[in-house]
Order: C-alpha cells, then structure tokens, then sequence
C-alpha cells in the first residue's frame, strides 16, 4: 500500500479524527483534510473510473480542477453527485462513492468498454445507430451515459441570496490576492476578499514562502485576519466567483453551513449567492498545472506534480514511496524536492527539455537522484494502479522504472475565466507557453499567477500596486526566479494518451478530429467533447488546442480558446434560485380581505397573480352547486363579489385627455367629470391588449380601469409611451391597483343593501345612474361608487382604501343579511357576464383581435390617430370574413360546450371556422351559454355549426348574438 | 467520401481510425456562384443541400463568418416539435418533424432525433383552455396532440412537484408524442457533409462585407473579407444577425435582435425522459443523450448581440425549475450561455423575397428555429431554385407585414415558439 500520513505538518488537526466510509470501507482522516487528502493519506489509489472507458483513476490533483475523482456523498434526499473529492471537506460519518460504476471503482462491469475502445472514437455515434432507428439505440446509450444518480426527493434545504457593493472585489487570497486586499483595506476602501477554500492563503498553504519574516502560511493567516478586521472588509472563504458579467457584477457562491452529504444544517441556509456590484475588481485566481499527455498518463498514480507537493505539504499525506517525476518546465522540480523532503525516493527526474537550467538538475543531483535529459515517459505499467514507467531516453532507448507515483508537470495556465467571461481579450505567451489576460474590457485587472507572474515578489507587487497601495509591499525573503519552460504537447508514442481524462478524450481523438475537418476550436470540442465535462476543461484545453495547432500546421494564437461559461465551478440549482421557491418564487398577491374571504369558505384559486375566490361552497356543497346558487342570488337577489385586482391606474395632468386620446381606441376627452367610459386599448398590431371602464375625477384627472390581469403591464406601456414617444406631454401615470379595495353590489336588491349600508348621497337611478361616479361614505367610510355593471344587474363598485377593505366586507354583509346578500366568486361572476354576452378580455380574445372582431369597427370612423390605428386599416383586418365575437347555444343538449372546442359549418370537410371561447351552465335557464369567435360571425346569426374537437365534438350549436334571452325572450337583466 | 456504418467503423477500428476523411472539404471560394448562402449554420448549410439535391444545383456555396454551426444552431436547448396553433405554422413545422424523421438516413449521419415527447404544462383553468383550443387546432392540422392528464403527467415526469399545494399546481397538459430533441451539432455536421459531398464550397471563415448589384439594383455576388464571389442568386440565413445583412443590402427588417439564455446540467444518469415546458414559468427542459439538463426560458429583457449570459435570467430560470422539480436543489449548473434569436411581431418566421432583386431570406425564426431547419433549408432552396415560393412558405412573405396577415402563434397559444 503507498501512499501515507507523514508523522508531522500539515494543516490538520490531528487531535480530532473523523471516521468515513469509501466506497462502503471504512476510513480514518482529521479535521482539516478533505475527501481526496484522507482517501490518499489512507493509501487509497483508485477513487473512481473514467466516463467512457470505465478505466480505473486516480487522484489527478488536489484542487477545483480535479477530473478524476467525481464522487456522491451522502444518501437519500441529502445526496449531492459528481462532486470532487477535493472539494469535499471531510466531516465525522461522511459516507462517499465514486459515480458512474458498478459495482464499485476497483471492480466495474462498465470496464468492458475499454476493451471495444478502439470501436469507440470521437464521435463514433455520429456514424452508426442510424438503422434501423436511433430509437433502438438510444436508451443503452442514455444508460450509460450521465456521471451521478441523483436523488429524486425533495431537496429539504435552504438558500439565500444577497447584494453586495463593494470598492474592490478580491477573487483568490494567495500572496497577489491578500496584498490587493491588505493595500486597500488600509486605504480604507470596502473590499470583499473570495477564497474557494476554507483556509486564506492559496499556494502560501502548500509552497514554502517567508514574507515579512513569517512563514507564507503565517503571514497569510495574519494578513487575512487584518482584513477581516477592517470595518468596511469582508473576507468570505468557502466563497467561489462563479461568474464575471457585464457592469462588473459578479456572482459568488458561498457554501455556508451543511457539509456535503451530511444530515441537515443548523439554522443558517446551506448556500447563499451573492450579487456582487464592484467599483473595482482583481482577479489573483491563481494558475492551474497542466498534465503531460503521453500514454497511459491516466493510470492511478500518475498526478499533477504541484498536487504532489500540496498534499504532502498541506494535508501531510505522501502520494507514494517511490516517485518519477516527468516535466518540460522548472516547477515540477520543487515536487521532487517535496517529496524528498517528506521521506520518499525519487527514482528519477524525466525532463523533455535537453538542457534546463544547471541550477535545477544540479540541486536534484546533489540529493543523488538522476535526471534524463531530453526524455519522455512513454508508457505506464501496473493494474489498477502504477507500479512502474517506461522512460524513452535522449538516445531513443527505452528503461523501464519501478514507481508508485508519478508527478508530471506540463506547464501552467493562468486561472483566466473569470478574465475571460468579462470579456477580457487572451493573448498567447509564447515564452511561458500559456494564455494569460491581455486587453480589458471592464475595470479589473488581473495579478500573480493569474496574470501569468509566478514569482512571488512580483505577485505581492502587483498585488499591492493592484490594490492601491501605498509605499513598499510585504517582502517576500527570496528573489524571484524565473522559470522557464520547453512545450511538449504530446509525447509521440503508441498508446492512449489522455488530454481530457473526465470525458475520456485521447489525443488520438484530436487527430481524428483534424483528420475529419473538426479543425475549428469549438469544433473540436463538440466533435470530441475535449473540455465539456463536469470540470469544463481546466486541465485539459491548452493541452488539446496546443495539439491541434501542431496537427494543423497553425500557430497556437491562431487556433484560439474556447469561450469560457459562467459558472466557475459547478452551482447548485437550489443557491441560484435562492429563496424564490414556492411562494416566494412568485408570491401571490392577496385580496386586501383575504381574511373575510376565509371566513366566508371560499375555494381560492390563482387568477393573473392573485389568489381569488373561485366560489364559496357551503358545507357539503360542490364547486358547480356554489357557483349556481351564487349567480342566481345575483339574479334575483344580491351579490358581494370582490373586484379589487382590477387595475387602476392615475392619469394626470394638463394633456391627460390629450393622452388617452392617443392611447384609447375611442374618444376619452369629451367624457365629463364624474362620469364613466369603457374603452378599448390596442398594440401597434391593431390587436385589442385592454379594456376596462375609465372614469374622469377632474379635468386633468383621469382614473384608468384595466383587466386585473392589465394591471402592472398597462402602467408600464402607458409609461413606455409617455417616456419614448411623447415625452413633451405634460402627464403623470401612478398606478394605484393595491391601493384601493373594490367591492361589489350586484343584483336587484343592490341599491337596498347600499342604502342599509348607509351612504351619505342619493343613489336612486336619477341621482346616480348607471356609468356615473361619485366620491362619498358608505357605512361611515370614505368611498368612491362606480354605477357600472359586469352582470346586467344594478350594481354598485364600492372602492374604499385597501385598509378599509375588511370594516367595508362586514358592514355590506350585515347590510345584506336581510335582502339575501351572498359572497360571489369569480366563476358565477364569469356566468354572468356570460350570459349577458359580455366579452371577457384575455378569454375571448387573444393577441390578435381586432375591435372590429367584437363589434367595435366604429373606432376607425374617428377622425384622430390612436395607437394601433394604422395597422387597422390594413387589408387583412378589413377582411368581412375574420373571426367575429358572437354567442353560441347548444341545440341538442342542456350540457354546456367545452371550452376551446373549434367548430365548423357542416357543408366544410376540414379546417376551423371558429372555437368556443367562454362557456357555462346559466343558472336562470338551466342550459348552456357560451361565446365563441367564428368566422364571419356576424353575418351568421341562426346557422347551425358541427363541435369537430374536444369532448363535445360532434354536437351541433346555433351561432346567436353574444348574450342570452329569458324564457319569454325578455333579456335576463329584466 | 466515405458512408458512415457500422461496419465501416469497425474496419477503421483495425485500422486506428487512419483513414476517415474530412467530413466536408474546405475549399477556397471559386469566382462566380450559381447560388451563394450566406450563413453557415444550419438553416443555411441544409439550403445548400437541398439546392444540390431536389434541384441539382451544385455550383453553390455556403459563407461563413466564423464556423459552421457556431451561431443558434449550436447554442439551442434542442426540441423540435409541430403542434402549433395556425394551419400554416402547423404545416410548415410538421414538413420539418417528417424530415427529422428520416434526416440521419438520408444524411447518412446519426443526428439523434428522439422522439421521447414534448409536454406543455398547463397550471390553471385558463391554461386548460387555452391548451384544449390548442390541442383541438393541432388535430384539425393533421399533427398529433392530445391533452394529457396530471396522473400521466406525474408518471412520465416524476421529479415535477404536481401537488395541489405547488407555486404553480399542474392542472393537465398537451403532449405532443412525436415531438423530442435531436443533437444539433450533427445538424449542421450531417447537412455540412452531406452537401459538400454533392458539390457544394463550405467556405469557413468568410464575412460578408457588402452586396455586388447591377446597374438595375440586382444583387449580383457579395463581398467577403476572402475578395468578391458573384452569385446568381444570393440566400441569406444568419438569425441573430439578419438585421444587420438587411442593412447592408439596404432595406430593414420587422425583427429585433435578443440573447435567449440556455443552460446545462452536471452529466446525471437519466432523470427525465420527457421534454417539458411550463406555461406558468416558460422554462422548458429536457435531458440530453450524455446526461445534462439542458434549460431554458424567455427572452432575456432588452435586445442586445452578446452571446452570453447574465445573472438576473439564471435566477429566474433555474429559480423556476428548483421550485418546480424539488429535488433539482442539489444537481449543479455546469454552463450558461447565450444566443441572439430574432425576434418578430407575429412571432412567425420571415421567408422568401426581399426588396432587393436576387437576395432571398430566411429569418426571423425566434427561439424556434433550430426545430425548422430541414424545412427552412427546402423552403429557402426551393425559393432560389425556382424563383417561386414554396407553398409552404407562401404565408410567412415579408408582405404580410403589410397587408396584416400576421401568423400570430404566441397570441394563439400563449407561447411563441
């Protein structure tokens, strides 16, 4: 077994052991570690299995970019999937398996893939499976694809989300990042410092640094600590930048309480987002290693050789006895020394370059360990884990060397996403061989490794220079060196070579794909799917793109990158959403008397936003019976029906009417104070968006009735109009919906409850007739009366302020107590203007009727210009025969006709002539009434039309005029 | 060019896959064109098929500005579905379903289509009938819709909360059986192949900077950043970037440009089999053959060309799909992303003539387009190829923004694509 806890260091609390279990084993770590830190000072080599070949892995690395050890921790609703386990602080009882096999990663069924690999290339799917059908084939393949199952329980946990304004923005606490934020907090500025990990420091964690006479780790600790202490400060660890967008806003998600996969967090939410607004960002994300790429470069052992040192340095857990260490640049010789240092062998260096810098072979030398120059590792040996390489020499032999880790280093890539989403501009560095941030685009600037400067002087300067400091920065002990590097993009020698080991893509796989014309970066990515796993290509894009420019004879600045996509690092569903869930997602408005309505039984249901009465079933009374007996009360008695979502909204000042004039189809400026109008609103399309009765209060004082569902979008295209297109009229527009609660008198009786209310005027029908308005007091309070009517019967609409809107619900009940008042819900009140053959905007219309459509073709006999006018005039809605607001009755039964059944003329073999658009059992006539839109309608009155979709279909109605007769043909509202 | 089978994989395999060949040549431009597609992408590149092979017009070519497939093609969440609302949407989109049906043979490239179904959830009495109108419409169309029940919808859609207690309880739905996802990359891919194999130049790499004319305004070739290419006729199929082709051919176009937001899932073993849209939220779903969610819903709020996305639309998308789908609060958020969508009055595509003599369009296909593509393709080539519209594309002209005779779908159905 290889791999094991060094006796001492490390940043882990060795006093407080953790137990977990892996893979169904039992396992020891410390406070401190994480999963992949326990798994490997525990000796475990195999943590999961690849994506496509199911070939066993091991850990690649010790940070985000980890590709290979994906795994679930937790079970049941808690379980989180295709998690790294370098990401997974270890917790007492952490229950952890690797993804995507069975039965578990040393033994996996799925293995039998790798053994038809050579069936399997890039793209293979795209060139079989097509006979006879997919659909064969399909299912397998879905299968076996996808990493994690995960659970199909409801996630029990919380998120938040929160805005923050900062003066600078911080992203990576490692020596760059802390000296920005130490510089501007001294400055006094409010500066928010992000660190993914748990602990302030980044690489000053790991790499062994003096600054100001401490240790790194120390001086980290202490500089992070005087920043959190600063009053505008706020350091926030466990914190990722997911994503840099326009305006430089930035979203950080911080994993605040639960520890992955364990039972549930205390009070505090389990992640909360953060909106960020930032004066000022810099980004010091740091640099991630490259892997070599050469074969079998993903057998278990084989690892990042800057991971080698973190986990021996930081978690104090050694990768492996004896070790080889494969490089074409200088960082990887820090690794050997690492390892050296903490008690293993160093079997050999491997460095691909001829003649790196003495200094560096030499210091290895003097330790007794043996560097090949101009070497490649050129295969990998040992099931499932490495036990040996074999090196190919300057001279082209080949020796084969025991070895139980493998630290390769292909270089660094400066961590440039976030650079890279603000639409920063990438330029290559030929010299170091990478990418790193050119041109800006908002106000960032990116330091240290992330900016391509891997000395740790330069890092703390630019820092320090970044965050505005003033004076001399933190001195860091030693000089900068500067490292060089001599790319080797592949080792050419048989075998699969890796780039992408999450998606399993080989370089084989990029030479297929520019053998085919999949040249194009982003054709690469997709025809491989190089770069689109779980961790989104940060090991392997360079590796890959730097590949193809060799395969194609193009320069690697040339070939380009792939776009970089928010987020970072993988988000939860659950913290992007943040509180909106339920009711909060979209909170429900509520009747100003919600309550009364409770009280009084109703059944609510959700209308335009609102939660409304349907009906108000009595005990052992059903939804249909409520909704009966309150229409007929309306008929022949009274009914109390809540209006108060209708919209209104304010339309004041000197061009008021002037401006309803232009935005009502009909004339609004003749109508006189006090009295009512109803009026149709259009789009540029000519298609009727509102209606709704407007009232004028004084001569520059208008108060706009909408539809409830009207309300907030009418006030907005009133506003768009006055602000885009007519900023020189002198109008104000305030809607005032929530405002005012509406409660509605209807029935014959309604005037009688009115006056038992108490009203302080006279509202017999010649004082106060119908579409007339008042302002007075009922029952006391102070009120406003519209004489307008929605069911045919006398109606009176009490608005009084939204605070009143309970006292007024109790007096008109207690008033009405005596005349038969009944609470009516929105359904009986839809029977009612049902019957009366009432149109009902947004049922029976939709976005493209006209006001011809329902009969109100004299808009275009006005003089003036309105909006919609034009578009009104073209030929199409002249045309006689578009569909015609009428009603509809049933001729062969009682039973109403479902609503949106088409109908059809019974001489006509296919097509629509029209559809039922409102329908319902009228209570006073015991049969069906319904309103529909038909073609030509109009001109149709008595025709019989075929029902041709639906339940109701092949039954026969007879088109009439909207609205229906009684009995004796006397109209309803008698 | 070699035929892609199974068969053939496998002799390639004992051969390391050495001797596939490039799956469309790259050729520099020739000097003159019988027909030059502007817009490499999948209504263009399936253009230039069709006019090689309904109407044997192979001196054609298809110019790209960047690379094949890299614009909406590339960048949508994948349905395509038929049961629209108007006849004539009705028939145009089913013409593109019964090509999809049969497109990886006919290309000799898998495109996986999956018909796996797509479900439009209604959440309210309102959306009940708006969907049964719908429904009823579709059948009377020939396409198959049906309504389906909250049971039905709870069985094929198990992570979907349809309690009555939800934020948006599902009252029914309409499913649409033959409707599904396909992989839009090999869209492009098989169309790209399949019409350089015919003749067809895939010109890669290749803006169009301005329009040759005649004395008499006909256009007559274009001009690229690769020098001048005359055409006899010219095709232009570049949704998101229609308006700025229009005004350098110099006339304007009823469409504004918007960035429609997609976004993907973490890989997952599969949790839904169905493809689902919600008329409460507008989010719609599906999970891809490799696993991810794949997401979206509406428009983001102001036009814009950016292909990227924001924070304020991922919060209200993905927030909508957490609180419909519960157990979502844990999967992850791999990718966002954006594409620019052209956005019409009536919501309906543009097609056919322009007021410029020679110059043909194919726009305006809001965030719909990719499901249209094979039809698109045939309407477009029949159009250049025979100077007539196509039946079917005989409504959606640019005159019918004058004469009114607008295909409202999004007014009809309460969602525009």
């Amino acid at each position: 077994m290889s791999g094991r806890r060094l006796p001492g260091g490390g940043r882990i609390d060795r006093n407080r052991p953790l137990n977990f279990t892996f893979e169904g084993r039992p396992y020891r770590g410390y406070v401190g570690d994480t999963l992949a830190s326990a798994l490997l000072a525990a000796g475990v080599r195999v943590v999961g299995r690849s994506f496509k070949y199911h070939r066993p892995r091991g850990l690649l690395a010790a940070g985000v970019e980890e590709a290979n050890a994906l795994v679930q921790v937790g079970e049941g609703a808690r379980a989180e999937v295709n998690l790294r386990a370098t990401e997974v602080e270890l917790h007492e009882g952490l229950t952890a398996r690797a993804v995507n096999c069975w039965p578990s990663a040393r033994f996996d069924v799925g293995a039998v893939n790798n053994l038809f690999g050579r069936l399997l290339p890039a793209g293979f799917y795209y060139k079989t499976f097509m006979w006879p059908d997919w659909r064969w084939f399909e299912p397998v393949i879905r299968r076996a694809a996808g990493l994690g199952r995960p659970s199909i329980l409801p996630d029990p946990d919380r998120y938040e989300t929160r805005h923050a304004h900062c003066d600078l923005l911080v992203v990576g606490s490692g020596p760059a990042g802390l000296a920005a934020a130490l510089a501007a907090s001294r400055r006094g500025e409010r500066v928010m410092l992000v660190e993914q990990d748990p602990l302030p420091g980044g690489s000053l964690l790991w790499r062994p640094a003096q600054i100001d006479g401490r240790s790194g780790s120390d001086w980290a600790e202490r500089a992070a600590a005087e920043i959190a202490a600063a009053p505008d400060a706020l350091v926030l660890t466990r914190t990722t930048a997911i994503g840099y967008f326009d305006h430089n806003a930035l979203a950080l998600l911080e994993r605040v309480a639960g520890a992955a996969g364990s039972p549930g967090p205390d009070h505090r939410p389990r992640q909360r987002l953060w909106s960020v607004r930032a004066r000022r960002v810099v980004l010091a994300a740091g640099a991630l290693e490259r892997p070599l790429v050469f074969p079998g470069n993903d057998r278990p052992g084989v690892m990042l050789a800057s991971a080698v040192s973190e986990y021996a340095a930081r978690w104090a857990a050694r990768a492996g006895d004896e070790a080889v260490v494969f490089t074409n640049n200088d960082s990887a010789y820090a690794a050997a020394h690492a390892l050296l240092d903490t008690g293993g062998r160093v079997a050999a260096v491997v460095d691909s370059r001829p003649a790196p810098p003495a200094r560096r072979t030499a210091s290895l030398q003097a330790r007794g360990v043996r560097t090949l120059l101009g070497a490649s590792i050129v295969a990998t040996h040992g099931r499932p884990a490495l036990t040996g390489v074999t090196i190919r020499d300057a001279e082209g032999h080949d020796h084969r060397v025991a070895a139980d880790v493998l630290a390769m280093s292909g270089g660094w890539n400066p961590t440039v996403h976030l650079f890279s989403q603000s639409g920063g501009a990438l330029v290559w560095d030929g010299e170091q061989a990478l990418f790193r941030p050119g041109r800006s685009a908002q106000a960032e600037v990116s330091v240290g490794a992330a900016a391509g400067e891997f000395g740790l002087s330069t890092a703390i300067e630019q820092g320090w220079r970044a965050g505005g400091g003033e004076g001399a920065p933190p001195l860091a002990d030693a000089a900068d060196e500067r490292w060089t590097i001599g790319p080797l993009w592949r080792v050419p020698a048989r075998g699969k070579a890796f780039v992408d080991f999450q998606n399993d893509v080989t370089a084989d796989d990029i030479a297929l794909s520019a053998r085919e014309n999949f040249v194009s970066v982003e054709h690469l990515k997709r025809y491989t799917t190089l770069g689109m796993a779980a961790d989104q290509g940060k090991t392997s894009n360079v590796n890959a793109l730097a590949i193809m420019a060799e395969l194609t004879g193009r320069p690697i600045a040339d070939v380009g990158t792939t776009r970089f996509r928010p987020p970072f690092t993988p988000a939860t569903f659950g913290a992007i959403g943040g509180r909106a869930r339920g009711e909060l997602f979209q909170p429900l408005r509520r009747l100003p008397a919600h309550d009364r309505h409770v009280q009084a039984g109703a059944a609510f249901e959700e209308y335009g936003g609102w939660l409304r009465p349907a009906h108000y079933p009595g005990a052992g009374e059903s939804a249909h019976a409520a909704e009966q007996r309150e229409a007929l009360a309306v008929r022949r008695a009274v009914g109390l029906f809540d209006g108060s979502p209708l919209g209104k909204i304010d339309v004041v000042g000197a061009d008021a009417a002037e401006f309803l004039d232009r935005i009502y189809a009909n004339t609004l400026s003749t109508l006189k104070v006090g009295r009512a109008r109803y009026g149709l609103m259009l789009n540029e399309q000519g298609a009727v968006i509102d209606d709704g009765v407007t009232v004028r209060l004084a001569a520059d004082h208008f108060l706009v009735g909408t539809t409830g569902g009207g309300a907030d979008r009418i006030a907005a295209w009133l506003e768009e109009w006055l602000q885009c297109e007519w900023p020189d009229l002198d109008v104000l527009v305030a809607p005032v919906t929530t405002a005012w609660a509406v409660l509605t008198l209807s029935g014959p009786k309604a005037r009688d409850v009115l006056d038992a209310a108490g009203v302080d005027m006279a509202i017999g029908e010649e004082d106060f007739p119908h579409m007339t308005f008042r302002e007075c007091r009922v029952a006391g309070v102070p009120a406003r009366i519209s004489r307008v009517s929605f069911t045919g019967e006398v109606s009176f609409e009490v608005s009084v302020a939204a605070d009143r809107a309970c006292e007024l619900w109790d007096r008109l009940r207690l008033a009405g107590a005596p005349f038969g008042l009944a609470p009516v819900g929105i359904e009986a009140w839809m029977l009612l203007r049902m019957e009366m053959g009432y149109l009902h905007l947004g049922a029976d219309t939709d976005g493209a009727t006209t006001p011809d459509d329902i009969g109100w073709g004299r808009v275009l006999k006005r003089r003036r210009d309105f909006v919609g006018r034009r578009s009104l005039t073209r030929p199409e809605l002249l045309r006689k025969d578009r569909l015609q607001f009428v009603g509809v009755e049933a001729v062969d039964s009682t039973v109403p006709v479902p609503v949106g059944s088409h109908l059809r003329s019974p001489g006509l073999p296919s097509g629509s002539e029209g559809y039922v658009t409102s329908s319902g059992l009228s209570p006073t006539l015991g049969r069906g009434v319904a309103l529909a839109m038909v073609r030509a309608g109009r001109s149709r009155y008595g025709e019989e039309l075929l029902v041709i979709t639906g339940e109701g279909r092949g039954r026969r109605v007879r088109v009439t005029v909207p609205g229906v007769r009684g009995p004796g043909g006397e109209p309803l509202d008698g | 060019m070699e035929r892609y089978s199974a068969w053939r994989l496998f002799r390639e395999a004992l051969n390391g896959h050495r001797g596939w060949t490039p799956a469309w040549r790259s050729p520099s431009p020739k000097r003159r064109y019988d027909a030059v597609i502007i817009g490499g992408g999948g209504h263009g590149l399936a253009t230039a098929y069709y006019l090689a092979k309904n109407h044997g017009m192979t001196n054609v070519a298809v110019v790209e500005r960047g690379w094949l497939g890299g614009g909406n093609t590339g960048r949508n969440t994948t349905i395509v579905r038929s049961n629209y609302y108007h006849r004539e949407s009705a028939r145009l989109y089913d013409f593109s379903v019964r090509l999809y049906e049969s497109l990886s043979r006919e290309l000799n490239y898998n495109v996986m289509f999956s018909q796996r179904g797509v479900i439009t959830l209604a959440h309210s009495r309102h959306d009940l009938e708006v969907v049964a109108r719908w429904a009823g419409a579709a059948q009377l169309h020939g396409v198959d819709a049906e309504m389906v029940s909250v049971d039905e919808i709870k069985r094929r859609i198990p992570l979907l909360d349809t309690s009555p207690s939800a934020r948006f309880p599902v009252w029914g739905g309409l499913m649409q059986r033959r409707g599904g996802t396909a992989r839009h990359d090999a869209v492009a891919w098989g169309y790209a192949r399949a019409a350089s194999r015919l003749g067809v130049d895939i010109i890669q790499n290749c803006e169009v900077t301005g329009f040759s004319r005649n004395e008499r305004g006909r256009v007559v070739g274009v001009e690229t950043s690769l020098g001048p290419i005359a055409a006899g006729v010219v095709g232009l199929a570049v949704a998101g970037h229609s308006t700025v082709l229009a005004d350098l051919a110099g006339f304007r176009l009823p469409v504004t440009s918007y960035a429609l937001q997609a976004f993907v899932s973490e890989p997952l073993k599969p949790v839904m089999d169905t493809v689902m849209l919600s008329l409460a939220t507008g989010a719609y779903i599906s999970q891809s053959d490799k696993g991810g969610l794949v997401i979206g819903g509406g428009l983001d709020l102001y036009p814009s060309y950016a292909q990227r996305g924001n924070l304020p639309t991922a919060q209200r998308v993905i927030g909508a799909l957490a609180d419909q789908m519960p157990a979502l609060g844990r999967v992850r958020l791999l990718r966002q992303w954006a594409g620019i969508v052209d956005v019409v009055p009536d919501s309906s595509p543009i097609l056919g003539e322009t007021p410029v003599e020679g110059l043909f369009i194919n726009c305006g296909w809001g965030t719909g387009g990719f499901k249209a593509i094979p039809a698109g393709g045939t309407l477009l080539a029949h159009h250049l190829a025979t100077g007539e519209p196509h039946p079917l594309a005989e409504p959606f002209g640019l005159r019918r923004f004058a004469t009114g005779a607008l295909i409202d779908e999004a007014a009809a159905s309460g969602i525009a694509h």
